[in-house]
């Protein structure tokens, strides 16, 4: 029998979801209140009420153009979703509905490259890129952000697949469906909610990540990212124009993230409960 | 009709032949305001070079230096032209990573670079890069503390004045610190200062056989007088304050002192940010009566990667942002106050320009006053005045940097931060090969 839960519990409860969702997204908030503050103030210390000023932004707008990192921050991100997608489905299709002895070690081999600082192979990917002519290209930063976010992928949509029931598509192959046409027309539909958010997932880390994106550019493939990074300065005050431009950086995934949250929310607690 | 398809042909062959020729150049910069300015005067080098497009790479001054070390060192080819300081050039030129600058034309006139600008910037007499901006470091103060206090601060200050002055100006109650220095950790922060205020105080880095010196009197003389200074006079927190930190604090009158980079001058000076602009006195960093000054020399200067393939394209274009032509073209867009100090020694002889920027006798006297050549009293194997031009450097200063830094927060003691630098240094030296 479920416990009965009290409407003080759920107060309770409420109350601190709220705290917990402030304390995460308050670096966001103070970032974008920042960006309002002359220089002067952003500087000068602990500070929620702004001047209101939008002068950094006139700053931002009259330094760099917006508009060329952030197409290659959408460029970037999408592609290398779309062919992580592209490797990852019969990947973990795979791994779910056939698996072998070594399986769950690929599985922790894949996981285990997160877990290498990305430094240690800076100079060894530069040269390749060098070497391949990459540099500062948007096909190398997408497959470079690909190879990064796959092992996420992968994982993602095994633990997806593991939760359709196997017998629905040995059903599909006793009526005579190929094996693409298993993947594509019987499992893809059923794990949209799970393709859907890992495809959201993965359009966010490409977006944020900044360590690859910041140092195999320059000026033709560089992401919002470098534009970021170009406004903190050695020697004059930076903390109100550095915020204007990464409130302007990171408005279109928070607001891509708002309004897919349910398909998010849904997509990463599938298969949590039974 | 055939005449006009002729003429369409040939319009849009040339415009493709134009196309073809046209040669772009990338410059990887820091963001600074004399750099930002340089950006947007530069339909002026278009006009005169209409076969040169410029892209910028604009970058914080820590991933700007991990960047252009990557794609020299790798030959990466991404940079037709660098902004590097005074201590990458020396390192790199000997590496042949650079290429000498010998091709900035007739009118260039190389010899009006202030001469210990361009001493850093040359090796075996060849100039590996010209400077876009130069600095010292020099004292900045409150004129109206400074009388307060009973006080008058002589043109070149000794670091007793300095100890006294801060000390008789602190009024912590009414939040106004004596003097603002450089406490955070850094091989260019924290290390930057002490290293030049250790000239002044006799001490060295390295001995002639490269032996590290921070077992000897003079650097526990200097870090001593540093962090009573900073305890007794210094704003709180100061082991996390930088040039920005410092800047704030003096431009909302809370630093009675504060020695550092002249460029900070325009910014304090500057009625729009600051409360006390017209306050400010300026006088040449402190010394201690050893002939050594505890000011320090550095220029962020334009260089070209050996790897281009644009040569030069990017001599035309350093030629152009450095030469004298340039400070003309910011005077009569911008005002002869927001020229780029510190490179020629014409600038300064210019009346319109000493009307127009009451520091700029200071500025030249303190660049002036420092020797890479010479840095410290006692003879050593190294040049350079606040850092020492070898590849060890970075890490080691930084090192360093954050042990003397942990000193002034009080998590540790004088004693200990000094022989811990020296184990780091000893370590460091004899792994590199220069020591036994």
């Amino acid at each position: 029998m479920a416990r009965a839960v009290t409407t003080q519990h759920k107060t309770i409860a409420t109350a601190v979801a709220w705290v917990v969702a402030l304390l995460i997204f308050f670096p966001i908030l103070y970032t974008i209140i920042t960006s309002f503050k002359s220089e002067t103030e952003a500087i000068a210390g602990f500070n929620l009420i702004p001047s209101f000023t939008t002068e950094s932004y006139a700053e931002v707008q009259s330094q760099y153009n917006y508009f060329k990192p952030f197409m290659n921050s959408v460029i970037l991100s999408l592609g290398s979703t779309i062919l992580a997608l592209l490797i990852a489905v019969p990947a973990a299709w795979s791994m779910a509905f056939s698996p072998t002895r070594r399986t769950k070690d690929i599985l922790m081999w894949m996981l285990s490259t997160k877990m290498m600082p990305a430094v240690a192979v800076l100079f060894p990917m530069y040269l390749i890129f060098r070497n391949l002519g990459l540099l500062d290209s948007r096909i190398g930063l997408t497959v470079m952000l690909t190879m990064i976010n796959l092992p996420i992928v992968v994982w993602m949509l095994y633990t997806y697949f593991r939760e359709i029931p196997g017998e629905i598509l040995e059903a599909s192959r006793m009526d005579g469906a190929s094996l693409w046409g298993e993947i594509w027309y019987v499992l893809t539909p059923m794990a949209v909610p799970g393709i859907a958010s890992t495809m959201l997932l993965n359009i966010i880390l490409a977006w944020n990540e900044a360590f690859w994106t910041i140092r195999l550019t320059a000026t033709n493939a560089a992401p919002l990212t470098a534009f970021i990074s170009s406004f903190s300065s050695p020697q004059g005050l930076f903390w109100a124009k550095l915020s204007a431009a990464s409130t302007l950086a990171i408005a279109p995934i928070l607001i891509m993230g708002w309004f897919s949250q349910k398909q998010l929310v849904r997509g990463l607690t599938f298969g949590a409960v039974k | 009709m055939k005449l006009k398809l002729l003429v369409l042909s040939l319009c849009s062959a040339s415009a493709l032949a134009f196309a073809a020729h046209a040669e772009s150049i990338t410059i990887a910069t820091v963001n600074n305001g004399d750099m930002i300015r340089m950006q947007k005067l530069t339909d002026d080098f278009t006009a005169k070079n209409p076969g040169i497009e410029l892209n910028w790479v604009t970058l914080e001054e820590n991933v700007l230096r991990e960047r252009v070390t990557t794609d020299i060192a790798t030959k990466g080819g991404q940079y037709d032209v660098m902004t590097i300081g005074t201590y990458e050039v020396p390192i790199w030129a000997k590496q042949s990573w650079l290429l000498p600058l010998d091709n900035l034309g007739a009118d260039y006139d190389a010899a009006d670079i202030i001469p210990a600008i361009a001493g850093g910037l040359s090796v075996d007499g060849k100039l590996y890069a010209a400077p876009f901006y130069g600095e010292s470091s020099f004292v900045m103060y409150r004129k109206d503390l400074m009388e307060k206090a009973g006080l008058t601060m002589p043109d070149a200050p000794t670091w007793e004045f300095i100890g006294e002055a801060a000390r008789k100006m602190t009024d912590r109650a009414n939040g106004i610190n004596g003097v603002c220095l450089r406490g955070k950790a850094g091989w260019g922060e924290n290390m930057a200062f002490l290293t030049a205020m250790s000239n002044s105080f006799g001490a060295r880095w390295f001995d002639e056989t490269w032996k590290p010196q921070f077992d000897q009197p003079e650097w526990k003389n200097t870090l001593d007088t540093y962090v009573k200074l900073m305890n007794d006079a210094g704003p709180a927190g100061a082991s996390s304050n930088g040039f920005n930190e410092n800047l704030a604090l003096f431009q909302q009158g809370k630093c009675g002192m504060w020695i550092d980079a002249p460029v900070a001058a325009s910014f304090v000076s500057n009625p729009k940010d600051s409360t006390v602009a017209d306050k400010v006195g300026y006088a040449l960093s402190p010394d201690n009566g050893l002939g050594k000054r505890g000011n320090w020399l550095w220029a962020w200067s334009l260089a070209i990667p050996a790897g281009t393939q644009k040569s030069e394209a990017a001599q035309k274009f350093v030629s152009w942002a450095t030469s004298k032509a340039y400070l003309d073209l910011v005077a009569s867009k911008e005002g002869w106050a927001n020229v780029p100090p510190g490179t020629r020694t014409s600038l300064y002889n210019n009346p319109e320009y000493q009307a127009a920027a009451p520091f700029a006798k200071m500025t030249l006297d303190s660049i002036n006053a420092a020797d890479p050549t010479k840095p410290t009293v006692k003879p050593v194997p190294y040049v350079d005045v606040q850092f020492v031009a070898i590849p060890e450097f970075q890490g080691l200063g930084t090192t360093v940097g954050q042990l003397f830094s942990a000193a002034l927060a009080g998590q540790m003691s004088v004693d200990d931060a000094l022989k811990q630098a020296q184990d780091a240094a000893t370590a460091t030296m004899t792994e590199g090969g220069y020591i036994q």
